[in-house]
């Protein structure tokens, strides 16, 4: 039984009460990934699975054998920062910097879903092919992130400097 | 967390002869883990469901026929489903965050149990549905999220999900497997009032299994889903209307209205859709049905704004549908 983690096959617990989040962090030392309410709430532990953003506290790693997961230490191209790092060090979109992992995974993941025409709650007309990158939708595709240090502006800043202006940037 | 195992079931045949006693099926996991994390829920097995039905098919006649390992995410951004049914899409928008619902199933959603604080307070409350005789501590608590409608004083809890209030509007129906074989029911048959016993949520038997949700062709192009909830994002809601309607020559031909966060389930206004039918399609007959839906409402102390939240948040999606449909 292996999950792929950054490209990498890794082992899966014997105990299926293991969590994806437990599993990075205390059975591979991938710390990068942090626990914040380990309930789902704040968005913390948010990271890419299949390309998709999930919160990993709430997904039983054993649920998630063959897949490929990816943990922001799987998103800089050796010392080349992802564009989304670089840009939220330019936008100052983080303090204290606990919730920033788990932002810039949920919004590599969100960047895909826009490209795709995903509608989100504030999509005025459902049926349209294309959704812009407006401040709108960035903010309410994010709202499963919370910042207690209140970078919210930042966060949007960064992301919107990042996808906005360069949709291809998206997977 | 209880030790259990796990095991993952290959078709629905499978999961059935998987599903012992004391065994769950587990989908996204996105309550159940959490609850289970909190042991109010300590299966012995876990049976992955994840790996059945996934299909969004279209039905002959117009409808559309949902697996029941759908993830939301895909339910809400099928084409289909943003066209003929947008109150689904809209429903499933409102809820959580984008990550729970790209995990969130279809089944379990329809299975989450409730937000209530007393219900998740394992140590320090006393309540009826995780242990039935024990008594409410939400009746006489803080109640400012708990139901007016269809209450018992064995409980006061609401069903959390907006997937499910579009599906009560719908008159969707849940295909269920067992080992005694199929059967198809309405929706807003599936789930309980709490009467005095809110441990049982739902009609279905031990081990019965969801196993795809029926669409039947939509009564009206327009339809929508409003949610007033304390902040603009990923907060359950206060109240939700779902409702579409069909007005002809501006009287109301037909209408379906259900509501959420008012109730122990999606609560299908049926008493609202008669008062309609045939009424001119203006601002005074939406505010009379709203006020014969809500005639028998009950308030705890903290939560009577909701009885008035409702009338109007009815009042308000009908006038949004008919401005659309003139």
């Amino acid at each position: 039984m292996s999950i792929m983690i950054n490209g990498a096959a890794m082992s899966l617990p014997e105990d299926p009460r293991v969590s994806l989040l437990d599993l990075l962090r205390e059975h591979h030392h991938l710390t990068g990934t942090k626990k914040g309410c380990n309930q789902g709430a704040c968005g913390a532990c948010t990271v890419l699975v299949d390309g998709e953003r999930i919160v990993s506290c709430l997904a039983l790693a054993m649920q998630y054998e063959g897949r490929a997961v990816t943990t922001i230490e799987g998103l800089a191209d050796g010392n080349e920062l992802h564009p989304l790092q670089q840009a939220f060090i330019e936008h100052d979109g983080f303090q204290c910097g606990y919730c920033t992992p788990g932002q810039i995974c949920s919004a590599v993941g969100m960047a895909a879903e826009l490209k795709r025409g995903a509608p989100s709650n504030v999509t005025g007309d459902l049926s349209a092919d294309t959704i812009a990158f407006s401040r709108d939708e960035l903010a309410e595709r994010m709202s499963g992130n919370l910042c207690r240090c209140g970078a919210h502006n930042g966060i949007i800043d960064a992301i919107g400097a990042t996808f906005a202006a360069r949709p291809e940037v998206a997977a | 967390m209880t030790p259990f195992s796990y095991s993952r079931a290959s078709d629905a045949a499978d999961a059935l002869r998987r599903a012992t006693a004391g065994a769950k099926y587990l989908g996204g996991g996105t309550n159940l883990v959490d609850l289970m994390r909190e042991t109010i829920e300590r299966p012995a097995a876990l049976v992955d469901v994840t790996g059945l039905s996934a299909t969004i098919e279209e039905r002959q006649g117009g409808g559309l026929l949902i697996g029941a390992a759908t993830r939301n995410t895909a339910v809400a951004e099928h084409r289909a489903v943003r066209e003929r049914y947008p109150v689904l899409a809209r429903a499933i928008l409102a809820g959580a965050s984008a990550q729970i619902r790209n995990m969130a199933t279809m089944g379990g959603n329809i299975l989450q149990r409730t937000r209530c604080t007393y219900f998740y307070d394992d140590e320090g409350s006393q309540c009826n549905k995780r242990v039935p005789g024990e008594g409410c501590d939400a009746i006489e608590g803080f109640n400012r999220i708990h139901a007016i409608l269809g209450a018992s004083p064995a409980c006061v809890a609401t069903h959390p999900s907006d997937m499910c209030v579009a599906l009560a509007a719908l008159d969707a129906t849940v295909h269920l497997r067992s080992a005694g074989g199929e059967r198809v029911l309405p929706f807003t048959d599936l789930h309980r009032l709490p009467e005095g016993r809110p441990d049982i949520e739902t009609v279905l038997e031990p081990g019965e299994l969801i196993v795809a949700i029926e669409l039947p062709p939509p009564l009206a192009t327009r339809s929508t889903y409003r949610k007033v909830r304390d902040r603009a994002s990923y907060a359950f809601a206060l109240v939700s209307v779902a409702a579409t309607l069909a007005v002809e020559e501006g009287r109301v031909k037909d209408v379906r209205l259900a509501l959420g966060g008012v109730a122990h389930k999606p609560w299908r206004a049926f008493k609202a859709e008669d008062a309609l039918r045939g009424q001119p399609a203006t601002e005074q007959a939406f505010r009379a049905a709203a006020e014969a839906e809500l005639a028998h409402a009950v308030p705890l102390h903290d939560n009577a704004f909701k009885i008035e939240l409702t009338k109007r948040t009815i009042a308000a999606v009908l006038g949004e549908l008919a401005g659309e449909a003139a």
